[in-house]
């Protein structure tokens, strides 16, 4: 036990979960405003905008994360030219983050369309009764009510948000699953306690920020 | 798209002028967006020819995408038929009147869902290698699918108690009335209810396991996506290309399924109330209505 420690000591653990939890900061930060766009031009009463976020929310969905990812620092960067920053570092980190985002986009879009789903239909009603119009409609009256009852799915997206931030490791970022990789190739008599360590870290990030947001959900739902 | 409409009014004439406007200004910004994107790679030479010739030739698909394919549903499945397993039994554990094994399946459940597959996937390939002596060209398969297996196994899991949980409560009681005990009502009564009811979510589970085989090309297993890697590292170098058709791939397969799904879930829909349902709302219900309730939960990578 005393010699596992020792070899975890060798290693910034903190500082690899501190890369995932960066990534997942920003993904999930620029995701619910792409995804809060995209969910707005799904419900608008504009059929061109209505396709095209149809058609954006069933491409992304059904692409793997790896092929978005692995696009990003093999495709966008060298061959497309995007270029985040002149240092190979934080350029890998915020293509990483821009695949992370174009791809939770889409989930956060379906979220916050199912708690479009949650509000009544006589709430619309009533905001068309008293005159407002889609926008006003939209953003006094449904909108607000919507996010409340979207914060369960919207949890949910953030959680596979935390862990789907490992497969940065697709982009040469220097987060965890890559630490926990060299960890085995360095230790390999360790294999089974080092897995167990990582994923305990990943237990205690993921497990709270279900019970929060399980606890809002219910906490904030509009009671009906 | 025509059960809609209940966020705006059936607009007059004076709002079918403002839709027909921003209609045509939508479709401009679209068509925009992708102009800009298709001038852009134009300008990069991502339309020579050439690049796009070698997707066609015979050569790449049978040495290269098919067998790529072969490995990525090679893993899926065995990690479907594996995690229905493992999703049936925890399930049913958890539904288990013993408290001690409802609490095992309980922690095994919560944990591997909380951990990334990704995670998992990497440490069922080192202990292939290192611990159980597997041949090293089958430890990233090994490894691939223990993570989809036991990722997936937890959430099939929850859909199983879930959907026992969904059923009338008189079922249950009317088995015991019987004289049947706990296991035989669950065995013969619930369940079969119970699963009918979840196939639509089962069914967009296969398409998240799909998608994960994926992350396979992080531990080397030579699936689709790694197949495309190696052509593009050929020259004349198509690696936008080559990605561009493995995802295509991707995309045909899982919208394929999810379609198959959302029919079910219609299908089913009428009979057992317990799939599918869900509340009158404002949003536009699409097809896939009934599946994206689930989807939330089964935002894998």
């Amino acid at each position: 036990m005393s010699d596992f420690l020792e070899v975890l000591s060798n290693y910034d653990i903190a500082g690899a979960y501190w890369v995932n939890l960066k990534l997942t900061f920003f993904a999930a930060l620029f995701a619910f405003m792409l995804g809060t766009f995209l969910a707005m031009m799904r419900i608008s009463p504009i059929a061109s905008l209505r396709m095209a976020g149809a058609g954006y929310v069933n491409l992304v969905r059904n692409t793997p994360l790896t092929i978005v990812m692995a696009s990003g620092i093999l495709v966008l960067w060298p061959q497309l030219g995007l270029q985040f920053s002149d240092d190979f570092a934080t350029n890998f980190f915020w293509l990483a983050v821009l695949a992370l985002t174009i791809y939770h986009a889409s989930f956060v879009t379906e979220s916050i369309r199912s708690g479009v789903n949650t509000v009544p239909v006589g709430q619309a009603e009533a905001a068309r009764a008293i005159g407002l119009s889609f926008l006003p409609a939209a953003r006094l009256v449904i909108l607000p009510q919507a996010f409340r009852g979207a914060i369960a799915p919207l949890g949910n997206t953030l959680i596979a948000l935390i862990k789907n931030s490992t497969v940065a490791a697709a982009a040469s970022v220097p987060e965890v699953s890559v630490m926990m990789r060299t960890m085995i190739e360095n230790d390999a008599n360790y294999v089974v306690p080092i897995f167990l360590t990582i994923a305990v870290g990943f237990v205690i990030i993921v497990v709270p920020v279900g019970l929060i947001t399980t606890y809002l959900s219910r906490r904030l739902a509009v009671s009906r | 798209m025509s059960a809609q409409a209940v966020l705006f009014d059936s607009p007059g004439p004076k709002g079918r002028r403002n839709i027909a406007v921003g209609n045509v200004v939508g479709t401009v910004f679209v068509l925009g967006v992708l102009a800009w994107v298709i001038v852009q790679m134009a300008e990069k030479e991502q339309f020579d020819p050439a690049k796009w010739a070698v997707m066609v030739e015979a050569d790449t698909w049978e040495f290269y995408f098919l067998p790529g394919l072969q490995n990525t549903l090679i893993a899926a499945a065995y990690a479907i038929v594996l995690a229905m397993i493992f999703g049936l039994l925890f399930g049913v554990g958890r539904l288990a009147s013993n408290a001690l094994i409802r609490g095992f399946c309980s922690v095994i459940v919560e944990f591997f869902r909380a951990v990334p597959v990704l995670i998992m996937m990497i440490a069922g390939w080192f202990i292939a290698a290192l611990v159980l002596n597997v041949p090293p060209e089958d430890a990233p398969l090994f490894g691939v699918i223990v993570g989809l297996t036991l990722y997936n196994g937890s959430v099939i899991a929850e859909l199983v108690r879930s959907g026992v949980h969904g059923l009338a409560k008189g079922q249950g009681e009317a088995a015991l009335a019987i004289g049947m005990t706990r296991g035989q009502s669950l065995r013969s009564i619930e369940l079969p209810q119970a699963l009918i009811a979840m196939l639509p979510s089962l069914i967009s589970q296969f398409v998240v396991i799909l998608k994960d085989t994926a992350l396979g090309y992080i531990i080397t297993y030579p699936e689709l996506l790694r197949s495309a890697r190696l052509i593009g590292s050929n020259a004349p170098f198509p690696i936008l290309q080559a990605f561009f058709v493995a995802a295509v791939m991707f995309i045909v397969i899982n919208i394929v399924l999810s379609f198959a799904a959302g029919r079910l879930a219609r299908r089913i829909g009428g009979r057992s109330g317990a799939a599918g349902k869900q509340a009158p709302g404002v949003g536009i219900t699409t097809g896939m209505a009934g599946v994206a309730d689930t989807r939330g939960e089964a935002t894998g990578s």
